[in-house]
C-alpha cells in the first residue's frame, strides 16, 4: 500500500525551539491563556474526562442490559445511569468535541488568523465549561438525575424528586458556553480572513462550522429560557408548563426540541467538515462539487430549524402539523446525501491511501449512511409510531453520533494530532484501534436496531428473555467498542514523548494551518500569509515543492 | 513574544492601511491587523449577541403568544389589574434614558469627556428610575397575592370589588387562568429587569473608566457596543408594554 507520508529524517529533526506549548511556562499561563491553540488544549483534556465518564456509564448500562432480569442494579438506579449517560454525553462531549477542540484550534488558522476575534471571551466559554462540568459531577455526587436527558414535563417538574434544577443549570451554563463559542467563530469567518482568503477559498472544515455556529447562536438561548422556565416551575411552580393550572406540557416539548434537534446538527456539522478535509487529503482530489458541499452546510442548518415537531409525532402532535414536519424532515435528508454523495466523488479517481484518519473516515460514511437512511424511518409518521421510543431509535442516534461524529471526531484528531504536538501518532497500532472501533461500534448497534423493530422500549432496565441473544451481542460489542477508545488515549499520549518527529506537513496537505511549524507558534504565522489560490489545490503544492527540492539542491 | 506580536501587527496594519505615519490605540489588540478591523468584530459580535438574546426572550414572547390565546378573558382580567400610568411612564422613562445613551455615544465619538459621563449617569439614573417603579409595581402585585405560587388568591377576579375597574366576573376556572398570566408577566418583566441590573453594572463601569479619560481619544468600541445592548433591553420593554399592559385598554366594554 503507498503512503504519502513524509516525515522529516529522525536523526536530524527537531521540534521548533519556540512554539505555543513552551512559549510560557507553568499552570497559571495555560489558565489564563488568550491563545487559542492553548484553549483548545484545554478544552480537549477536559471533553475527554467527561467522554470517559460518560462512557463509564454506558458501560454500566449495557451491563445491566446482558440478563433479562434488573439484577446488577435497581430500575431507579439504571433510570439515573442513563440519564446521566446521555446529559454529559450531549451536553459536555458531543457539542462541544470538534469545534471546540479541533475548530478552536484550526478555524483561525485555516483562515490565516493569528487568533480567534475574542480570545478573552474563548477563555471565558471553557470557564463555563468547566463550571458546568463541575455542576454536573455536583449532581453526580448528590444523587443523580432521572428524567432522561429531554427533562420532559411535567415528569421532571413534578414528579421525580432527584437534581433537576442542579442539572438544568450545568445545561444553562453549557449552553451559553456554546454560544459564546458559536458567535466567536462567526465573527472571525467574517472579520479576521487573511488578505485573499475569500469564502470559497475557506476550507470546507470552516463552512461547516459557519453553519454549526449559526445553530449555536440561534438555536441554545431557546433551551436557555426553556431550562429557566422548567427551574422556576419546579421551585416556585409558576405553572407555564403545568396543566393543572393551565399550562401546557406540549409547549415544553416545542421549546425544547427547537434547541435540540438543531442541536444533532450542531454535533454533525463539524464533523463534516473534518470529513472534508481528511478525505480531500488522502485521495490528493480537490473536494469534488467544493460550493456544493459548501452550501449543504448551510442547508442542513436553515432545514434543520424547522423539522424539531418530527421528535413529537406520538405525543398530541396535530396530523396536518405532523406531515409538514415530516416533509420537512425528508428535505433534510437532501443536503445530508449531496454531502455523501460529493465525498464519495471525491474518492473516485483520486490516489487513494489509508492512513488511520482516512480508515476513520470510510467508518463515518459507512455508519453515517446508515443512521442517516433509518433517520427516514423515523421521520415517516407511520413507521416512526411503531419505531418510536424503541430501541431503534437508540441504534439510530448512536449510528449519527457515536458512528458518525466520534469517528469524525477521532479521525480529525489523528490527522491533527501532528500539526497539534508535533508529533505523529504510532501507525500500525492506530489503524488496529479504528478496526477494532468499527467492528465495536457495528457489534453494540446494529442488534439494537433488530431488538427495536421487535418492539424492546428504551429506559428499561428488565427486558423479556427473548431479546436476551441480541442484548449479549450488543454488550459484547461496547466490549470491543471500550478498547477501541482506550487504546487511542494510551498510544496517543505515547506518542506526546516518544511519537516521530512529524514536520511542518506530514500529509502533504493543502491548508493553510500545515504550512507553518509543528506545533504552530504562539502567532501562528511569521507573517499574515496571503492567499491567491482555491482551496485543495495538490497541484499547485506538488509544483511548490519542485522548486523548493530545486533551489535546495 | 507579546511586544514581537506587537510590532509586527503594527506594520502589518500600517502597510494594510498605506499610511506608514498611523499611530495605534493603546487599546489596539495584538491579533487585528488594523483598528477598523477590531472595531467591525466587536461590533458584529454585539449585534450577534442580540441575536441570541432575541432567541432567548422569543421562547417567552411565544408561550406568551399560545396563553394569551387559549386563555383570552383571563389574561384581559388580569392585565387590567396592571397600572397603566405606572407602565406609561416608564415606558417614557426608558426611552429617555435610551435617548441619553445615543448622547453619550455622540459625546463619545465628539470626544467630548465631561458631556459623555454627564449623559452616562443620566442614562443610569433613568434605568435606577425604572427599576423604583417597577419595585413599586411588583409590591402591589405582592399585596394583592397576584405572585404565582402557594400563596395566589383569584379572589379579586371572581369577585371584584368596587374599587376595581369595571372587573368582571369570572368564573373559577377561568379565573385560575390569570396565574398563567401573572407567571409570564413575572418572569418576563424579570428576566428584562435582570438585563436592566447587568446593564446599570456595566454603566457603572463605564462611568469610570469615561472618568479615566478611555473614551475620550477615539477608541469608542465599548460605549457603541453597551448602547446597542441598552437599546435592545428598551425595545424588549417596547414590546412588553403593550403586550401585558394594554391588552384591553377598554376595560367594560
Amino acid at each position: 500500500m503507498s503512503t504519502i507520508v513524509s516525515l522529516p529524517d529522525q536523526r536530524t529533526a527537531t521540534l521548533p525551539k519556540k512554539s505555543y506549548l513552551n512559549n510560557e511556562q507553568g499552570l497559571l499561563s495555560w489558565l489564563l491563556t488568550g491563545d487559542h491553540k492553548r484553549i483548545a488544549i484545554l478544552y480537549l483534556i477536559s471533553i475527554t474526562v467527561f467522554f470517559f465518564i460518560g462512557g463509564a456509564m454506558a458501560g454500566l448500562i449495557r451491563l445491566e442490559l446482558l440478563t433479562p432480569q434488573g439484577d446488577l442494579m435497581s430500575s431507579d438506579t439504571y433510570n439515573k445511569l442513563f440519564t446521566m449517560h446521555g446529559v454529559v454525553m450531549v451536553f459536555l462531549f458531543l457539542v462541544p468535541s470538534v469545534p471546540a477542540t479541533l475548530g478552536n484550534f484550526f478555524i483561525p488558522m485555516m483562515i490565516g488568523a493569528r487568533d480567534l476575534a475574542f480570545p478573552r471571551i474563548n477563555l471565558l466559554s471553557w470557564y463555563l465549561y468547566t463550571i458546568a462540568g463541575i455542576l454536573m459531577l455536583t449532581t453526580m455526587v448528590l444523587g443523580g438525575v432521572d428524567t432522561g436527558w429531554t427533562f420532559t414535563t411535567p415528569l421532571s417538574t413534578h414528579y421525580v424528586n432527584t437534581h433537576v434544577v442542579t442539572t438544568g443549570l450545568m445545561v444553562f451554563v453549557a449552553g451559553f458556553s456554546s454560544v459564546f463559542t458559536g458567535l466567536n467563530f462567526i465573527v472571525t469567518i467574517h472579520r479576521m480572513r487573511a488578505p485573499g482568503m475569500t469564502w470559497f477559498r475557506m476550507p470546507l472544515f470552516v463552512w461547516a462550522h459557519y453553519a454549526a455556529s449559526i445553530l449555536m447562536v440561534l438555536g441554545t438561548p431557546v433551551l436557555a429560557i426553556t431550562i429557566v422556565l422548567v427551574a422556576l416551575e419546579r421551585t416556585i411552580g409558576i405553572g407555564v408548563f403545568d396543566p393543572t393550572r393551565g399550562g401546557d406540557p406540549l409547549l415544553f416539548q416545542h421549546l425544547f426540541w427547537f434547541y435540540s434537534h438543531p442541536a444533532v446538527y450542531i454535533m454533525i456539522l463539524p464533523g463534516m467538515g473534518v470529513i472534508s478535509e481528511v478525505i480531500s487529503t488522502f485521495s490528493r482530489k480537490r473536494v469534488f462539487g467544493y460550493s456544493a458541499v459548501a452550501f449543504s452546510s448551510v442547508a442542513i442548518a436553515v432545514f434543520g430549524f424547522f423539522v424539531w415537531a418530527h421528535h413529537m409525532y406520538i405525543m398530541g402532535l396535530s396530523n396536518y402539523s405532523a406531515m409538514v414536519f415530516s416533509l420537512l424532515t425528508m428535505l433534510v435528508a437532501v443536503p445530508s446525501a449531496i454531502k455523501i454523495f460529493n465525498w464519495t466523488a471525491t474518492l473516485y479517481k483520486g490516489s487513494i491511501t489509508f492512513e488511520t484518519p482516512m480508515l476513520y473516515v470510510f467508518g463515518f460514511i459507512g455508519m453515517f449512511t446508515i443512521g442517516g437512511l433509518t433517520g427516514v424511518f423515523l421521520g415517516t409518521m407511520g413507521t416512526d409510531i411503531h419505531l418510536t421510543e424503541t430501541y431503534f431509535i437508540v441504534a439510530h442516534f448512536h449510528f449519527v453520533m457515536v458512528g458518525g461524529m466520534l469517528m469524525a471526531f477521532l479521525a480529525g484528531i489523528h490527522f491533527w494530532w501532528p500539526k497539534m504536538t508535533g508529533r505523529m501518532y504510532p501507525e500500525g497500532l492506530s489503524k488496529i484501534a479504528a478496526v477494532i472501533t468499527f467492528v465495536g461500534f457495528i457489534l453494540t448497534f446494529m442488534p439494537q436496531f433488530v431488538l427495536g423493530y421487535l418492539g424492546m422500549p428504551r429506559r428499561y432496565h428488565a427486558y423479556p428473555p427473548e431479546f436476551q441473544i441480541l442484548n449479549v451481542l450488543s454488550t459484547a460489542g461496547a466490549t470491543v467498542l471500550g478498547v477501541g477508545y482506550m487504546l487511542p488515549l494510551l498510544y496517543l499520549g505515547w506518542s506526546l514523548k516518544y511519537g516521530a518527529i512529524a514536520g511542518d506537513n506530514p500529509w502533504q496537505a493543502t491548508g493553510l494551518e500545515w504550512q507553518t511549524a509543528s506545533p504552530p507558534p504562539t502567532e501562528n504565522f511569521a507573517k499574515t500569509p496571503v492567499v491567491d489560490y482555491e482551496a485543495y489545490d495538490y497541484e499547485r503544492l506538488e509544483e511548490m515543492q519542485k522548486r523548493e527540492v530545486t533551489t535546495v539542491g | 513574544m507579546d511586544n514581537q506580536a506587537i510590532n509586527e501587527t503594527l506594520g502589518a496594519g500600517a502597510l494594510a492601511d498605506g499610511h506608514a505615519e498611523h499611530v495605534s490605540l493603546p487599546q489596539m489588540r495584538h491579533h487585528f491587523e488594523t483598528e477598523e478591523q477590531q472595531r467591525e468584530a466587536a461590533s458584529l459580535g454585539m449585534w450577534l449577541f442580540l441575536l441570541t438574546e432575541i432567541m432567548f426572550f422569543g421562547g417567552l414572547f411565544m408561550a406568551y403568544l399560545l396563553y394569551r390565546n387559549w386563555y383570552h378573558d383571563a389574561f384581559v382580567a388580569a392585565s387590567n389589574t396592571l397600572s397603566i400610568p405606572l407602565g406609561a411612564f416608564n415606558t417614557g422613562v426608558l426611552i429617555s434614558s435610551g435617548f441619553m445613551m445615543a448622547l453619550a455615544v455622540w459625546a463619545a465619538e465628539m470626544r467630548k469627556k465631561g458631556l459623555l459621563v454627564v449623559f452616562l449617569v443620566l442614562t443610569t439614573i433613568l434605568g435606577l428610575v425604572f427599576m423604583g417603579v417597577k419595585y413599586v409595581e411588583y409590591k402591589e402585585k405582592f399585596e394583592l397575592r397576584h405572585v404565582p405560587g402557594e400563596s395566589f388568591d383569584i379572589s379579586r377576579f371572581v369577585n371584584p370589588t368596587p374599587e376595581a375597574r369595571d372587573q368582571q366576573h369570572l368564573p373559577v376556572d377561568t379565573a385560575r387562568k390569570t396565574e398563567l398570566f401573572f407567571s409570564l408577566y413575572f418572569v418576563m418583566t424579570g428576566m428584562h429587569a435582570l438585563h436592566m441590573i447587568i446593564g446599570i453594572g456595566l454603566l457603572v463601569w463605564l462611568i469610570a473608566r469615561a472618568q479615566k479619560g478611555d473614551f475620550s481619544a477615539g477608541y469608542v468600541a465599548p460605549i457603541e457596543n453597551f448602547a446597542l445592548y441598552w437599546h435592545f433591553v428598551d425595545i424588549i420593554w417596547i414590546f412588553l408594554f403593550p403586550l401585558l399592559y394594554l391588552i384591553n385598554i377598554h376595560p367594560g366594554r
